[in-house]
């Protein structure tokens, strides 16, 4: 009898462009010696657009690939009560016929989630981000990223075994909708921690087959910093360094994800890989990268952008720490629910009508084609992966955007359609007509009452060669 | 399209345009009453009482007929209130002239004004319906700033280029509104503090921009054959024209920014129905919708008052200056009047009652033949655009 394999079939990672200089907070608060940047998610990204682009980066690494799940986790979800996953399920444009699962809250939701998601085909995408008080330990040395993963058969990484230890240990407790996360004395929890990963490590290796000592790559992540550090001393540098090599701070609920995927990148077909996430207790999953890694790798990943330098002050508005005098112009109006719903194609998937009459893209669709006037033979077109030139373009200082000016650029696709957008990422940028741009989905505003207005903008796209 | 001139030619036989500007002592009930009282009383012998019908033009500052019946206590009327965003003031003349044109009523008056300053904003606040949220949301000077870099590549000018042109636009229409005792800026501002001035949208700055400003202004038509029985010096309507654009500019890729075609279709309409071929030099002055100045400059084109992409040099020439072969916005325009969104079509309007019965003061123009007023709501891309031709000579 031939076992099927199963575990990852495609993965990816995303990092915010924002860069804060760890020595501008230092600056501004008197706290000398901090060196470094770290990432921080634009003013028009929160968990549900971070996982939103992580999981785009990896759907389009596997053409066709239909998930029967999504899961999505995150310690700071956009909304309660109602689910992020829909609104992440719409943005990728999958089907309805599709179960959309929130894993949130905890930072241990993360390895619950992709746990979930090992047992079907599925997308699972972690996003976190992270701060506190100024000055804290979440705000100096946290990261703002997402990670994704597909699962299925064909895996480029083959589940092998895992495993886990809960424990009811409050080593750090936020309530929802707090800025602070508090956390107990870093002392209380390192060995308790240390005996959970042993515990995990062991069992999960055993169940693959393997030796704790025999597994080529370690991934050991988690909130409690001393107790991370302690438990990677266990093992030989040379295993945990592919997990840590694209290190950029700690990413909380992604943090398990992106060293994975950093694993990913650099593991040769056949090696064996264990990731642990330690958080209330700890979760061990062990793979065996497959020949199929290699080929996966090789037709290319996202390539990673510039970075874009970020102000602390600008950080601290952003992350509502810093209460800045607005524009006297009206309350930003939140979209109405109805006919968000109704137009849930456009607005979250951004589906235009290409119209069988004549061919132009109606952007957003509509009955009557304003090309050529025919009714009703709009037919679906995704533009999400579209890229457009610049037709014109004008900085907006009397915009409802949290950052002024507003770069707005009137885009035409190339295939044809036209529509107006934000250009997100691109502060200070000198636009001019005809530079390439493409779509990402992002926040417009947040309304008084609390309506997150998620939309489609544009940000500067570099041509491959 | 088919859009004949009025069988019954009409005339305007009074009018009346209150000070514009920041007038925090009125509300718009006063500004209505001022402007409507104002009207009828410069017409020599009528009553208030003698008004057949009335239209209404505001945006932003009441709704139905009744904004203008309450405060003026009038009953037993006909009033429509219009609206056609800042085209509004034209749209209450254009429905009244056709009215008394028809022979329903005798005497009518259009009405618009505007109480802008009470909303504590800078800028306009549209009425929005509720949406999706994915409507571009953008300034009133971020659309039309989407101009300068059209044009400018359109025409393989610099930007810089099309600012000096900007510039002189604002010079020459703050250096007229500094004669007009009605307007809201009378200062006279030179070229290099227009220049400097920091943006708020792309290439524009506040001097580019027309001013936020609470007025009314009325007007009392009748038909032409009755019209001296009124005034021994009507002005007498030889074009009414209104293009609403599709409103698809700003989602097809054919649409160059720096077109207003909505323009175009609406002065040739008029042109045709006044008998003008060549408006170049066949209109003596212009008021025009000088909104944001690289409005006023694309406009000059449209209007076929300079060759495309000629516009610029021709601004910057003087020909559109006040003693320029084509005077525009000799009264300061939306720029230096102030734009009170309802009254301002009628406000042009009034310029020209002025102009041709030679009531204008030191902006005189000499011997006016033919007057256009253009007056448009919208952004480029998704405009609507009234023209009316106006002379001192009958149709």
């Amino acid at each position: 009898m031939t076992r099927k394999l199963t575990g990852i079939t495609s993965y990816g990672v995303y990092v915010p462009f924002y860069r804060l200089n760890r020595g501008d907070i230092g600056t501004s608060l008197g706290l000398p010696g901090l060196t470094g940047a770290r990432p921080v998610a634009g003013y028009d990204e929160d968990s549900t657009t971070l996982a939103v682009e992580a999981a785009r980066r990896t759907l389009r690494r596997i053409p066709g690939f239909a998930p029967a799940e999504l899961w999505f986790a995150t310690s700071r979800p956009a909304y309660l009560e109602r689910s992020n996953a829909s609104a992440i399920a719409m943005a990728l444009g999958l089907p309805e016929e599709l179960a959309a699962y929130d894993a949130g809250g905890a930072i241990r939701s993360g390895a619950g989630a992709f746990r979930a998601a090992l047992r079907a085909p599925a997308v699972v995408t972690l996003a976190d981000l992270r701060y506190g008080l100024p000055g804290s330990e979440d705000e100096l040395l946290g990261a703002d990223a997402a990670a994704a993963f597909t699962t299925g058969e064909n895996p480029v990484a083959e589940l092998l075994g895992g495993a886990s230890r809960t424990m009811e240990l409050l080593d750090r407790w936020r309530t929802p909708g707090a800025i602070r996360t508090r956390t107990w004395e870093e002392r209380f929890g390192v060995e308790e921690y240390l005996e959970v990963v042993q515990a995990v490590a062991e069992a999960a290796a055993k169940e693959a087959g393997l030796e704790p000592s025999e597994i080529d790559h370690v991934v050991i992540s988690g909130p409690h910093t001393r107790a991370v550090r302690e438990a990677r001393r266990r093992f030989d540098p040379a295993r945990l360094a592919a997990g840590l090599a694209d290190d950029l701070g700690y990413a909380g609920t992604a943090d398990f994800g992106v060293r994975l995927c950093a694993v990913l990148d650099r593991a040769e077909p056949g090696q064996s890989i264990l990731a642990v996430l330690a958080a209330d207790g700890a979760d061990a999953f062990v793979f065996r990268a497959t020949p199929e890694l290699a080929a996966y790798r090789a037709q290319g990943a996202e390539r990673p952008g510039g970075v874009l330098p970020l102000g602390y002050p600008d950080y601290l508005t952003w992350r509502g720490l810093l209460d800045r005098e607005p524009p006297r112009r009206p309350e930003v109006k939140s979209p109405a629910p109805p006919a968000s719903w109704r137009n849930m194609r456009w607005k979250f998937s951004f589906t235009a009508a290409r119209c069988a009459a004549c061919g132009i893209r109606n952007l957003p669709p509509r009955r009557i084609c304003l090309g050529c006037g025919a009714v009703d033979q709009g037919e679906p077109v995704a533009m999400r992966d579209v890229r457009g030139t610049v037709a014109t373009f004008t900085d907006d200082w009397l915009s409802e955007s949290v950052q002024l000016p507003a770069k707005v650029v009137a885009v035409d696709f190339d295939g044809g359609g036209r529509f107006e957008f934000e250009m997100t990422d691109a502060p200070g940028r000198e636009v001019a007509i005809g530079d390439r741009v493409a779509p990402v989905f992002r926040l417009a505003s947040v309304a008084s009452n609390d309506i997150r207005n998620y939309i489609w903008k544009v940000r500067p796209h570099e041509e491959e060669s | 399209m088919p859009a004949h001139a009025l069988r019954n030619p009409v005339a305007i036989v009074g009018m009346s345009c209150t000070r514009f500007g920041e007038l925090w002592d009125r509300n718009v009930d006063d500004l209505l009453v001022e402007a409507t009282l104002g009207a009828v009383g410069s017409v020599p012998g009528l009553e208030l009482g003698q008004v057949d019908a009335f239209w209404l033009g505001t945006m932003t500052s009441g709704v139905s007929g009744l904004t203008l019946t309450r405060p003026m206590n009038i009953a037993d009327r006909p009033v429509t209130r219009v609206e056609n965003m800042c085209a509004t003031g034209s749209e209450a003349f254009r429905n009244a002239c056709f009215a008394v044109s028809s022979g329903a009523y005798d005497v009518v008056m259009a009405v618009g004004g505007e109480k802008l300053k009470d909303f504590g904003f800078s800028g306009l606040e549209m009425p929005s319906v509720p949406g999706d949220g994915t409507s571009p949301n953008l300034s009133a000077p971020a659309m039309y700033s989407m101009i300068v870099p059209s044009y400018a590549r359109r025409y393989g000018l610099t930007e810089e280029q099309v600012k000096e042109a900007m510039t002189h636009i604002a010079w020459r229409n703050h250096a007229n509104g500094a004669r007009n005792p009605r307007a809201q800026f009378r200062k006279s501002v030179p070229k290099e503090v227009i220049a400097r001035a920091p943006a708020i949208a792309g290439r524009l700055s506040v001097f580019d921009s027309s001013g936020v400003a609470d007025g009314a202004a009325a007007a009392v038509i009748v038909r032409a054959e009755d019209a001296h029985k009124y005034t021994d010096r009507p002005l007498y309507v030889h074009g009414l024209a209104l293009s609403a654009g599709a409103a698809t500019g700003r989602n097809d890729d054919r649409y160059d920014y720096s077109d207003l075609p909505e323009v175009v279709n609406s002065s040739q309409v008029a042109y045709a129905q006044a008998g003008i071929t060549d408006p170049a030099t066949q209109i003596s002055m212009a008021e025009v919708h000088d909104c944001f100045t690289p409005t006023e400059l694309v406009l000059m084109e449209e209007l076929g008052f300079s060759p495309r992409g000629q516009g610029w040099k021709d601004v910057l020439a003087g020909r559109y200056d006040l003693g320029g072969a084509l005077p525009v916005n000799p009264d300061g325009g939306l720029k230096s009047f102030g734009h009170p969104v309802g009254a301002s079509g009628l406000r042009m309007l009034f310029e020209m009652w002025l102009q041709f019965r030679g009531e204008a003061g030191d902006r005189q123009v000499a011997n006016p033949a033919f007057g256009l007023v253009q007056n448009q709501g919208g952004s480029p891309g998704a405009l609507v655009s009234a023209v009316s031709i106006v002379s001192d000579r009958a149709p």
